[in-house]
């Protein structure tokens, strides 16, 4: 359980990171809060070259709070933005997410942006990148590109990211709407582990409690978090009845293809992606009556 | 023969000089070069807790974390809850009086995770203990005397002010 050996440097700007990812991208590895990468080197599933170290960098920890974006700096701490009052109130959907993050001293460690570069299917951030459709700045010593949670994921641990590339910043969209909620919900087999399933939703209703906007997703269901902007988009319109819900989070579960393992068989976990999902559409539409 | 790299980390108030490799993790430092080994280590994966140790303030595994990292910071152990005279700190005490450890592995983890609680959080609910500790796997006490060890030390501090 020790990481084979590699070489360290600890970059002091974003330019430097770019650097050492222009000189050696393919052997080069960053590490951030290192709370799912330092346990996949000590397993050797791993072995890096060089480590670089972004964890100085003050430039990539920030959560700022714009009209139609809230920005968070890919090396802020989990356990910064979830402290964050104003951004609960603006994206309240990631400090629910984040309380489903492991525990305090990982989440003192981890970051946000690396929860989503590290990219594991049943991760909470991701999914509610995924939702949201977060915009994530990536930056090269050729220049800078952003990249929609919807393109972002490829596969497990596999994000679009080149070689030469580094994760930034993340945007997570603003929703104006007055009346807006949002809910996030997960089973695993103790708190803090990954998610067996997780769901996440975000709803606006009009004055009527109409919906005129939805959004809905689900991680641990298939290689990526998955979301169902086209399923979502059928619930515009519906006052959110059981019927409406449970049409859509039906065909998402359908649309599903998970593993099955000994915590969970591929049937067991479709039938929690349904009910989770539908638990969540509830509650998010709940947290929007109320407003 | 690997790289070595200059750090220098407070540990525990002193300020403590050495040339590691890269790949030598925190905990191993703590333990195997400063004998240091109060602090425990179980899974080196980050799964248990028993490694926890303070950050900057803040509880952190220390088996996630490589020494070359803590260059520069401030690193407290369960050596430095000790009082300035040797004694025991209140909280230690009273892990002691409620029976808050049997075997003992977990307890360093469980000491720094709820010392940093009551750091920042003097009178915290049920609820925020456990929160707390829930990284911290203990295989013996079932945690209700952890819960009660913190809550009477709790008391104690608020008291004694
Ligand atoms: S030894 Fe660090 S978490 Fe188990
Ligand atoms: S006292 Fe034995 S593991 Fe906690």
């Amino acid at each position: 359980m020790k990481s084979a050996a590699f070489e360290y440097a600890r970059a002091s700007s974003i330019a430097e990171v770019c650097d050492w990812l222009r000189k050696g991208g393919d052997e080069t590895k960053l590490i951030a809060g290192g709370q799912s990468l330092v346990p996949m080197m000590a397993m050797r599933l791993t072995r890096p070259a060089r480590l670089v170290d972004i964890n100085e960098i003050a430039a990539l920890k920030f959560v700022a709070l714009e009209k139609d974006y809230a920005r968070i700096g890919a090396c802020t701490r989990q356990c910064v933005v979830a402290a964050d009052n104003a951004l609960a109130k603006q994206v309240p959907l990631i400090r629910q997410a984040l309380s489903w993050v492991g525990h305090s001293q990982t989440r003192n460690r981890g970051t946000v942006g690396g929860s989503l570069v590290h990219a594991d299917p049943a991760a909470e951030l991701p999914l509610a990148a995924q939702v949201l459709d977060a915009q994530l700045l990536l930056r090269s010593h050729a220049g800078s590109r952003i990249v929609g949670a919807a393109e972002f994921f490829e596969g497990p641990l596999a994000t679009v990211t080149r070689a030469d590339e580094c994760l930034e910043e993340i945007r997570w969209p603003v929703w104006t709407e007055k009346r807006s909620g949002s809910a996030f919900t997960e089973v695993s087999r103790r708190h803090g582990d990954f998610a067996l399933v997780a769901a996440a939703a975000q709803i606006a209703l009009d004055a009527d409690g109409r919906c005129t906007r939805a959004a809905f997703g689900l991680a641990g269901g298939g290689s990526i978090p998955m979301a169902f902007p086209a399923l979502a988009a059928q619930l515009v319109g519906s006052t959110l009845d059981d019927d409406a819900i449970n049409s859509v989070t039906h065909d998402a579960a359908t649309a599903l293809d998970p593993g099955g393992d000994l915590h969970a068989s591929p049937g067991y976990r479709k039938q929690l992606a349904a009910v989770l999902a539908a638990r969540m559409l509830r509650a998010a539409r709940d947290e929007a009556l109320k407003q | 023969m690997e790289k070595l790299y200059p750090i220098t980390v407070e540990v525990n108030g002193k300020q403590r000089a050495a040339q590691v490799p890269a790949r030598l993790s925190l905990v191993d430092w703590l333990r195997d070069e400063l004998r240091l080994t109060g602090t425990h280590v179980g899974c080196e994966h980050g799964i248990c807790g028993a490694c926890s140790i303070m950050l900057d303030g803040d509880p952190v595994r220390s088996c996630l974390m490589f020494a070359v990292q803590a260059d520069g910071h401030r690193v407290t152990t369960v050596e430095g809850l000790l009082q300035a005279d040797g004694k025991l700190s209140v909280l230690q005490d009273s892990f002691c009086e409620a029976h808050g450890l049997q075997c003992g592995y977990c307890t360093p983890g469980m000491l720094i995770s709820s010392q940093a609680l009551l750091d920042k959080t003097p009178n915290p609910s049920e609820e925020q203990i456990r929160d707390a500790i829930g990284g911290n796997l203990c295989r013996c006490t079932g945690y209700k005397q952890i819960v009660d060890a913190v809550k009477l030390a709790a008391q104690r501090l608020a008291a004694k002010k």
